[in-house]
C-alpha cells in the first residue's frame, strides 16, 4: 500500500473512532430515554434518529454545506473558537460521521433497553443504588450486546462513508481524504492495482469485525434474570 | 417439506423475474424512435440546454439527455449504455471509444476562470491574499479543470504558498458549489458557469490567459448505436453549425 493511501486508511480509523466514542456518549442517553419514555414526542424523536437511514448522501451533504459553512451560525461561531472551518475539515467529518451513523448507535441501544423491565432497576433502587448506580449496574451488563452490535455497526458503517464526506471533505491528504475517496479516486484514474490493495484490505478488515462479533455473540451468550 | 420448500422458492424466483421483466418492458419502449439519447458532460449542461431547445423546435425532433461525469459515462458506454451521441468534458475518453464510433471532434473549449461570488476585484494577487482559507478546485486527477488549475498555480509560482488552502471536488461543479456556499472564498471553475447565473450574482472573476494551462478540449463522437438515427445524426450536424457554435460562444466556450 502507497503511503497516501495508508495514510487514507489511518484517517478513516481515526475518524470511526472519533464518531463511535462521540456517538456512544450521546447516543446511550437518548436511546435510554427513548426506551423509557411514554411523552407523545417520542415517534418524532424517533423518526429524526432514523432519518440518516432513508436520506440520500447527498441531501445530508448539500445541507451541512449550507449550515457548516464559515458565514453560518454554526460554521462563523466554530471558526471563532478553533480558527478552523468546518468543512473541509477532521472536525467537520466527525460531526458528520456523527449526525450520519446516529441510528446506528440508537436503534440497537433502544431495542436492547426495551427489554429491561421496570422491575430489577426498581430492585436495584431498593437496595440503595442511585439512579445511576442502577443504570450501569443493571442496565449497562443486561444490554452488552446490544452496546456491542451498536458499537460495531457504528464503527463499520463510519468506515464506509462516501457521499457525504464527498461533499463536504475536499479530499485533504492527512485530513479529510478517507479510504472511500482514495478508493474511488484509483478506480476512476484507472490505478486498479492501488484500488484492489485499498479494497481488499477493507474488505478482509470488515469480515474479520463481523466475524469477531457473531462468534463472540454466540461463545459468550449473555443470560440475564 | 423440502419439496413444499423448494417449490415456494422457485415459485418466488419466477415471481421476481416476472417482475423485473414486466416492469423494464415499458422503459424500454418509452424513449420514442425519432429521439436521440445523449450523455453529455455536466459542465456543458447551461449550453446544452439551449441547443436543446433550438434543434427541437427548428427539427421537430426530440432529445433525452442524460447530464453526468465524463469517466462514469465512459464506463458505462462501454458497456452497452443506450447512448447515440456522447459529449464528453475531454478528449481522453472519447479517444478510447473510437472502436464503437465515429471519430472524436471538438465541439468546445473550455475557459477556466479564478471566481468569487462576492463582488470584490479578484486578480491572481488574490490567491495569495492572507484572508483566503480555503480555494476550490476540481481534482486534477480526475477532471481537466482541476489539471489547467494547477498549470495556472505553477505557472504563477505559487503553489507551496496555496497547497494547504486547496480544496478539491470530484470534479468543476463540486469547485463551483464550494465557492458558490462559501465554504470556499475563492474557486478555479468553468467560465461557462459563471455566465450561467443570473448576472447579479456572477461576482468578480479573473480569466488566467489560456496560454498558461492545458487547452480544456471538449470532444464529441456519435455512437455506432446513433448512426441511423436520423434524430442523433442531424444533431451532430448541428453541433457544428453556425447557430450551435454561436450559442456555445455566448456561454462561455471558445469555439475550435
Amino acid at each position: 500500500m502507497s503511503p497516501p493511501d495508508a495514510a487514507a486508511l489511518l484517517l478513516t480509523l481515526k475518524l470511526a473512532c472519533a464518531a463511535t466514542l462521540i456517538l456512544l456518549v450521546i447516543g446511550t442517553p437518548l436511546a435510554w430515554w427513548l426506551a423509557q419514555t411514554r411523552r407523545r414526542g417520542k415517534p418524532v424523536v424517533e423518526a429524526i434518529v432514523a432519518l440518516p437511514l432513508v436520506l440520500p448522501p447527498t441531501v445530508l451533504g448539500f445541507y451541512l454545506l449550507i449550515a457548516l459553512n464559515p458565514q453560518s451560525p454554526i460554521g462563523s461561531s466554530w471558526l471563532r473558537m478553533t480558527g478552523d472551518t468546518l468543512t473541509f475539515s477532521f472536525s467537520g467529518l466527525v460531526l458528520a460521521s456523527v449526525l450520519y451513523s446516529l441510528p446506528f448507535m440508537v436503534q440497537p441501544l433502544q431495542s436492547a433497553f426495551e427489554t429491561i423491565t421496570r422491575k430489577p432497576m426498581e430492585v436495584a433502587a431498593s437496595l440503595g443504588a442511585s439512579p445511576w448506580g442502577a443504570f450501569f449496574k443493571v442496565a449497562v451488563p443486561a444490554s452488552a450486546r446490544g452496546f456491542l452490535t451498536a458499537i460495531i455497526l457504528t464503527f463499520a458503517h463510519t468506515l464506509g462513508e462516501f457521499g457525504i464526506v464527498l461533499m463536504v471533505g475536499g479530499n485533504i491528504p492527512n485530513r479529510t481524504r478517507v479510504i472511500s475517496i482514495a478508493v474511488y479516486e484509483r478506480v476512476e484514474t484507472l490505478q486498479y492495482a492501488e484500488a484492489h490493495a485499498l479494497s481488499l484490505f477493507l474488505l478482509v478488515l470488515s469480515f474479520s469485525v463481523l466475524l469477531f462479533v457473531y462468534i463472540f455473540n454466540r461463545r459468550f451468550p449473555i443470560h440475564v434474570g | 417439506m423440502t419439496v413444499f420448500r423448494c417449490s415456494l422458492v422457485r415459485t418466488f424466483a419466477v415471481l421476481a423475474l416476472l417482475l423485473t421483466v414486466g416492469c423494464s418492458a415499458p422503459n424500454a419502449e418509452k424513449v420514442p424512435t425519432y429521439a436521440a439519447t445523449l450523455a453529455v458532460a455536466s459542465n456543458f449542461r447551461p449550453a446544452m440546454e439551449h441547443l436543446k431547445a433550438e434543434f427541437e423546435q427548428e427539427t421537430g425532433y426530440t432529445l433525452s439527455v442524460s447530464y453526468g461525469a465524463t469517466g462514469q459515462f465512459f464506463a458505462q458506454i462501454q458497456s452497452g449504455a443506450p447512448f447515440d451521441v456522447f459529449l464528453a468534458a475531454d478528449t481522453l475518453r472519447p479517444s478510447l471509444l473510437q472502436g464503437i464510433g465515429t471519430t472524436p471532434r471538438t465541439y468546445a473549449i473550455g475557459q477556466l476562470a479564478l471566481w468569487s461570488p462576492v463582488k470584490e476585484p479578484v486578480s491572481s494577487n488574490t490567491l495569495n491574499a492572507p484572508d483566503i482559507r480555503h480555494i476550490a478546485m476540481a481534482n486534477p486527477d480526475l477532471a481537466p479543470y482541476g489539471t489547467a488549475a494547477l498549470d495556472v498555480i505553477n505557472h504563477l509560482g505559487i503553489r507551496d504558498d496555496v497547497t494547504n488552502k486547496l480544496v478539491r471536488g470530484e470534479n468543476v461543479g463540486q469547485a463551483f458549489v464550494f465557492a458558490q456556499t462559501g465554504n470556499a472564498d475563492l474557486g478555479f471553475v468553468a467560465l461557462s458557469q459563471i455566465l450561467a447565473l443570473p448576472e447579479n450574482e456572477r461576482g468578480a472573476y479573473w480569466l488566467p490567459s489560456s496560454i498558461d494551462y492545458a487547452p480544456i478540449r471538449q470532444d464529441a463522437l456519435l455512437l455506432d448505436r446513433g448512426r441511423e438515427n436520423a434524430a442523433a445524426t442531424s444533431f451532430f450536424d448541428f453541433l457544428y453549425g453556425e447557430r450551435a457554435r454561436e450559442i456555445i460562444a455566448n456561454s462561455g466556450y471558445k469555439l475550435p
